[in-house]
């Protein structure tokens, strides 16, 4: 994916919860490693974490429990005051802003999604979605057509008055959604915003959020726990541990070339040709166009499987949305990636 | 059987070449075999060790009082308190001041109650609401009630409100609540009694007394609820607030308050329900209504209108108590779209027509306006005569009950307590502390009791904990194995917690008419009523705790082939031990306030006293009195908090 723009950079970015941790990271040099740290009697919520998000990318941070993902989202959006390093929006350092900014940033720019919902229990789905409208002192026509607006979007139209104790886990995460949209954010953060759904409505809400998504083009910042969901919806993954990013790249780099034992460990069960597309394995081309008919970039190997099984010959090009020759595919390299074993 | 737990759990430092423990307990029965030859001054506390408290904390109010003029202060607030319960007073029973439009009818009052009852709990609410009014009205105590829910209309919404406001600031600043939680730890161990003194001398006595008795009384419990509300919003619910856009404000107050709601609806429940015991008990000061009836009748040993009065006192405390908890436990729900005004506002559209209904009947008719003396129907003859028989047939049973118990229970218990030198039951409280909790508790057990020693309070307090010890031990010899009874079935559970929690909502007082009809003034009935208030907590918490233990925890017992009593024994009872201990402490502090409550039937100990210094108004000897009480509490909760945990 081509950066565009950045919208939001974080630069040698920590959170340490301890005694003094201010003065404790100062008087670091480097990362001197999660183990050190701890014995200093501090705890690295996020070690040390630089990333760029271009406009209208989804970048999905994955890790497992405790490894500093939702921290590091909240350090994002300053949720939390982060102890060393700088978070810019859209060329903003927010760290510096002051309550009154940050709230108008918020009201204006950001939607955040929760894992378990963060519905206000004593306001029914309207007035949720409303509520940050409310919060922006809109008056109450306005905030009614625009909360209505986007609780159809979602598609909970006639439930408008039901309280979120009377909705079902998938349709409360709904009204999350709804509600982190009402104001057009341009920055849109998801905390593990699925994980507290059954696997049959996940998959569903991902279908979903990739239609809304297709619609909106948001920047995002998703968290998971959940690689394959990862893998589904990402433009680009970083994978955290112990509150580093081990990896940061797109789906198919990850897995084609996993940086880290750890970040292999994640791709060994996973059947890589679902995974990796034509542009992702396809190399430039020096002047020679391979010949016939060349291959969609954004398909997998997998949806390529019966062609590339019957096609003769060594190098296929491959073009990209706008039919133009982007690279050529070596049909062996793909066959062994369909096949399991390493490209 | 309860008993043999106990010290199972208590831990026992294993230090064999030293243990403070034993050699605390040796010194103290050391103490005790040396007292004949005890010097005076290790018997009791000596003189010149007894501080003159009291005379400071009187010296103190009178500077605030006067020199400070805080009394203008007070009397200020007091007047505007008045002035608001002369506005309740005139529309509840008719006093002659503004706005001058009461009495209502009673017909009304009671339509009123049973549509809110049917509003927030259906048609057994209802049925228990209308019913409690139609039950006072036709039992002739029509105005003592509204004098008493007069003042509850006032004081409840103020200490609502304080509480709210103080809760919302100790939620804000970490050091407000630094120095509240203490303060508060003490107020809701301090005896009711203790409150009304510094009261009377700032205010008076009299309904705007009662009022503000009833309104400090009753904002500790509304003050914790609120904080733990607060405390309790889930953080995603906050930050999702916060991502939204809200200011602080905006958060507190359409985030955070409205979340905590359940919660500080029940303190708001607590909070109607400490108002009514402390209203009750207002009686003291001269605050007319139910109470000072009681009150009366009790002293004149009218049984049978007492037992009326008494069912009055009840049937309103369920009311208030199921329909504020009825309250707090309402969940919003939808309308279907499209369902009109009418239809969504049928209880209120339906109490209109019931109000206009009533009004017009109580005009044509006056019994429904009111019932005049002569048509009421009370029923205290022949209660009466009930009573008395049953008295005289059972006579000799509590006869002997009274002798028993008197020689061979209470008198030795209570002599042996006061025979001991006052630096042994130290040394052994010390003892007690560092086998619980080490240095540090046995510090804090040695500093409550310490104060009482230098109070000159000694003997005094001797006799209230013997009365509580005796009580507590009487109320758990029964009140386990019968929690553990009735814990065996979930439905005899759920029908005996249900009958504690109904007794729980009755203000103290209502625990001495059965003894008292039944012991006569003595120390037994004191005991007596102790022992019945205090079980309530104990039987309940007994079934909570050996109910809560998770299935999965006793379907492993049972595969391992445990047989009832090992289960019981051995993973029941344990896993139940801390909500047990909750009990416990919960029962020792109801002892307390009861065996304080009950010295009007004339005890010897610390409630005595109190009860003198509220006569003269000495507020320094009140308040010493009321922290001696206190730091027993505090020093009991002390321990059983350090055991439980353990």
């Amino acid at each position: 994916m081509p950066l565009s723009e950045t919208v939001i950079s974080c630069r040698n970015v920590w959170k340490l919860f301890g005694p003094s941790p201010e003065s404790y990271l100062k008087g670091l040099h480097g990362d001197p490693g999660v183990e050190a740290i701890r014995q200093a009697g501090y705890i690295s919520a996020v070690r040390d974490v630089s990333l760029d998000i271009g406009r209208g990318e989804m970048l999905v941070i994955m890790g497992l429990s405790g490894s500093g993902k939702s921290t590091l989202v909240r350090c994002l959006s300053r949720l939390i005051e982060i102890t060393g390093g700088t978070v810019t929006v859209e060329g903003q350092d927010i760290g510096a802003l002051s309550e009154k900014q940050l709230i108008g940033l918020r009201r204006s720019k950001m939607g955040m999604v929760f894992q378990s919902f963060g519905l206000l229990p004593h306001r029914t789905v309207l007035e949720n979605v409303a509520f940050p409208l409310e919060m922006r002192g809109q008056d109450r026509a306005t905030r009614r057509k625009r909360a209505l607006e986007v609780i159809e979007l979602v598609g909970l139209d006639g439930r408008e008055d039901y309280f979120p104790r009377e909705l079902s886990g998938g349709q409360q995460q709904r009204v999350g959604i709804a509600r982190s949209l009402a104001i057009e954010p341009d920055i849109w953060f998801l905390d593990e915003p699925f994980s507290a759904l059954d696997p049959l409505i996940r998959r569903e809400m991902q279908d979903e959020f990739l239609r809304l998504q297709e619609m909106l083009g948001k920047t995002i910042v998703f968290i998971t726990h959940d690689f394959d969901e990862a893998l589904r919806l990402a433009d680009r993954i970083a994978i955290m541990k112990d509150g580093a990013v081990e990896q940061c790249d797109t789906p198919d780099q990850i897995v084609l070339n996993p940086a880290t034992d750890y970040v292999r460990k994640f791709t060994e069960e996973i059947e890589k040709a679902r995974v990796v597309h034509a542009s992702g394995l396809a190399r430039p081309i020096n002047g020679t166009v391979p010949e016939g008919q060349p291959v969609a970039g954004k398909s997998t190997i997998r949806a390529l499987a019966r062609m590339l099984v019957n096609d003769s010959r060594e190098v296929l090009p491959v073009s990209d949305e706008t039919g133009r020759i982007t690279g050529g595919l070596n049909r062996q390299e793909a066959l062994n990636v369909l096949l399991g074993g390493q490209a | 059987m309860s008993e043999s737990t106990l010290p199972d759990r208590s831990p026992t430092p294993i230090t064999p070449a030293f243990n403070p423990t034993w050699a605390l307990l040796a010194l103290a029965m050391l103490l005790i075999a040396a007292r004949p030859i005890l010097p005076d001054g290790l018997m009791r506390p000596a003189d010149i060790l007894i501080l003159p408290l009291a005379d400071w904390i009187n010296a103190l109010f009178a500077w605030l009082r006067d020199d400070l003029g805080l009394i203008h202060v007070t009397r200020a607030i007091a007047d505007g308190i008045e002035w608001l319960l002369n506005v309740t007073a005139n529309i509840l029973y008719g006093k002659n001041r503004w706005p001058r439009v009461g009495p209502l009818p009673w017909s009304v009052v009671a339509l009123t109650a049973a549509c809110l009852g049917y509003w927030l709990g259906g048609a057994r609410l209802a049925a228990l609401a209308g019913g409690t009014f139609v039950w006072i009205a036709l039992m002739g105590q029509w105005k003592w009630t509204m004098e008493t829910l007069s003042v509850i209309v006032v004081a409840a919404p103020f200490s609502v409100l304080f509480g709210l406001v103080t809760a919302v600031a100790a939620w804000r600043w970490r050091g407000f609540e630094t120095v509240l939680n203490p303060v508060l730890n003490i107020a809701q161990s301090m005896p009711h009694f203790a409150y009304m003194i510094p009261v009377v001398v700032f205010i008076g006595v009299g309904p705007k007394a009662g009022a503000i008795v009833t309104i400090i009384f009753s904002v500790p419990p509304m003050i914790r609820m609120t904080l733990l509300g607060l405390r309790k919003v889930p953080h995603e619910v906050i930050e999702s607030g916060k991502m939204c856009g809200s200011t602080s404000w905006q958060l507190m107050t359409r985030v955070r308050i409205p979340t905590a709601r359940t919660d500080i609806l029940v303190g708001v429940n607590q909070v109607i329900m400490q108002c009514l015991a402390m209203v009750v008990l207002a009686s003291f000061i001269g605050m007319p209504g139910l109470g000072q009836k009681l009150l009366q009748l009790l002293q004149a040993l009218k049984i049978g209108r007492s037992i009326e009065i008494g069912i009055t006192i009840v049937l309103l405390a369920v009311a208030l108590d199921r329909c504020s908890k009825a309250w707090a436990e309402r969940q919003p729900t939808h309308h279907e779209p499209g369902i009109g005004w009418a239809t969504r506002h049928r209880v209120l559209l339906i109490w209109a027509a019931l109000m206009v209904a009533g009004f017009a009947i109580s005009a044509v008719i006056p019994f429904f306006a009111e019932v005049s003396r002569g048509q009421s129907l009370s029923v205290a003859d022949p209660i009466d005569a009930v009573m008395s028989f049953i008295i005289v047939t059972i006579d000799p049973v509590t006869q002997w009950l009274r002798w028993f118990l008197i020689t061979w229970v209470l008198i030795p218990v209570r002599d042996t307590l006061l025979w001991f030198p006052y630096t042994a039951v130290l040394v052994a409280l010390a003892a007690l502390g560092y086998a619980v909790g080490g240095w540090r508790s046995a510090l804090v057990c040695l500093g409550f009791f310490g104060y009482i020693a230098i109070s000159g309070w000694w003997d005094r307090a001797m006799i209230t904990v013997y009365t509580v010890l005796v009580a507590v031990i009487v109320a758990a010899s029964f009140g386990f194995p019968l929690g553990i009874w009735a814990a065996r079935h979930a439905a005899r559970a759920r029908r005996v917690l249900l009958l504690c929690d109904t007794l729980q909502t009755f203000p103290s007082f209502i625990y001495l008419i059965p003894v008292i009809m039944l012991f006569g003034v003595n120390d037994v009935a004191v005991v007596g009523a102790v022992v019945l208030f205090a079980a309530v907590p104990l039987i309940r918490y007994t079934i909570e705790g050996l109910r809560g233990v998770p299935e999965a925890m006793l379907e492993a017992a049972d595969m391992s082939g445990a047989t009832r009593g090992q289960s019981l024994r051995h993973v029941r009872l344990p896993l139940a031990f801390p909500t047990i201990m909750v009990g416990l402490n919960q029962s020792l502090m109801f002892s307390l306030f009861m065996v304080i409550i009950a010295a009007f039937i004339g005890t010897q100990d610390l409630g005595q006293e109190m009860q003198r210094a509220l006569s003269s108004t000495d507020v320094g000897k009140g308040l010493v009195l009321g922290f001696a009480v206190a730091f027993i509490g505090l020093m009991a909760d002390h321990v059983i908090r350090r055991m439980a945990n353990t």
